[in-house]
């Protein structure tokens, strides 16, 4: 089905230097795409902490799968190609976030960070305060969250 | 079905309407029609099958939407975050380069003033997509975001930090906000 | 000049891919293995993109889309099991917090 519908896909306009411009342009998004994963490769295994490594890891996860769709539209030129490729940008938007916080909030919950590189920790006197490792209805432990909540509701 | 209601935090247990699952509805049959990448009869039915099933099997709260959605403001938005997203993968990136790549960070705290979990959730997800910043932990009782920032070592980059936050969600509500928490937020 | 970009992509992307294989294998921490792991998948679906438009086919798309899908799921079981690891074993690591 979709081969079917590539094949009767209007095309962008195709005379040569158009052509040649969008290649180049695909040459370049696609080399700023590897470049960025690259540097997410470089900063995992350079930065201190297992939080500054999830920052360097959000790169490539968003901005480099952004601009390669972009360059696989320009280098296909059609649109239904970049119509089905709006999902990757979509699912990718939506469970980055997700993922990352996810894993962070473990990350700083098993202590695997370094406290020398914090300037300022806001996080530990309200846990600390909350007596127990979940705060008041953070997160997405259903039962601690739902009780706190019927507290804080009351 | 009892445990859904806490969800809600104003009106307990309450099932969501049907006019409050159309949006999420009609997204999932257009995500289903670009997953097949056709728009054709078939697509559209099985779309909206499959969308009524996922919906009934995989129960959520209903999202409570503002009401109010102003395009014009959200393009803004979406254009500022898009920016914002650009420019701070290659700071990252390059500093990933840098001879001394040892980045001082912060965990801050941000008390948002919106009490929407939609908004919460949009600002949530623009501080995690831009590199450079991150939410650790929420507190979704008080609409706090506790935000993992790099590169944050003096109380000024902190407060600067933090007003980036606000800002965002300044933004968003004026996007996509109640009109009561826009007015609120305006001046 | 599509050759330069083939070797240039190709080549970043590969020392890229060992780079992050190293951060998997050594870790230090679980954690540091699923950021680096799913990196590696991300990877992936740039090297898949990227063949797609230096070679000019749309064969794989359905590739990169499932990939995107299917991320998240790694990532957050482990993280799961990461946070509830501690607090089940013994009390006394909350202190650190």
């Amino acid at each position: 089905m979709i081969a079917d519908l590539l094949r009767a896909s209007t095309s962008f306009v195709d005379s040569e230097p158009v052509a040649t411009v969008l290649d180049a342009v695909a040459a370049v998004l696609i080399l700023l795409a590897a470049f960025l994963t690259l540097a997410a490769a470089v900063g995992l295994i350079r930065f201190p902490d297992a939080l500054a490594r999830l920052h360097a890891a959000t790169k490539p996860q968003i901005l480099g799968v952004i601009l390669v769709v972009i360059a696989i539209a320009l280098s296909v030129r059609s649109w239904v190609v970049l119509l089905l490729l709006i999902p990757v940008i979509v699912f990718q938007l939506l469970t980055a976030p997700i993922s990352a916080h996810m894993v962070g909030r473990a990350g700083y919950r098993a202590g695997d960070y370094d406290p020398d590189t914090l300037a300022v920790d806001e996080l530990a006197p309200d846990v600390a305060a909350a007596g127990t490792s979940d705060l008041p209805g953070g997160g997405f432990d259903d039962e601690s969250g739902t009780a706190q909540r019927q507290q804080g509701g009351s | 079905m009892t445990d859904n209601s806490v969800a809600v935090v104003s009106e307990p247990s309450r099932r969501a309407s049907f006019l409050e699952q159309l949006p999420l509805l009609v997204a999932l049959v257009v995500l289903w029609m670009l997953l097949w990448g056709s728009l054709t009869p078939l697509t559209i039915v099985t779309g909206i099958v499959v969308a009524l099933g996922v919906t009934r099997a995989f129960y959520l709260p209903p999202v409570e939407l503002s009401g109010r959605f102003n395009p014009f403001w959200f393009a803004v938005f979406l254009g500022r975050f898009l920016g914002e997203l650009a420019i701070a993968s290659f700071q990252v990136a390059l500093q990933a380069f840098a001879a001394a790549p040892v980045p001082r960070s912060a965990i801050l705290r941000v008390d948002l003033r919106t009490r929407s979990d939609f908004i919460m959730t949009g600002v949530s997800l623009a501080v995690s997509l831009v590199p450079g910043s991150l939410v650790i932990e929420l507190d979704r009782t008080n609409a706090r975001l506790y935000v993992h920032q790099l590169n944050a070592r003096t109380p000024d980059e902190i407060e600067k930090a933090r007003a980036h936050v606000l800002s965002l969600e300044h933004d968003l509500l004026r996007a996509w906000g109640s009109r009561d928490e826009w007015q609120a937020v305006r001046s | 000049m599509i050759d330069v970009v083939l070797y240039l992509a190709g080549g970043m992307l590969a020392v890229a891919g060992l780079l992050l294989l190293y951060r998997v294998v050594v870790g230090p921490s679980l954690v540091d293995r699923v950021i680096a792991s799913d990196v590696l998948l991300t990877t992936l679906i740039i090297v898949v993109g990227a063949e797609m438009a230096i070679n000019g086919h749309t064969r794989t798309i359905p590739l990169m889309v499932v990939l995107a899908v299917i991320g998240i799921l790694g990532s957050v079981s482990v993280a799961r099991f990461v946070q509830r690891a501690p607090s089940s074993s013994a009390s006394g690591g909350e202190g650190e917090l």
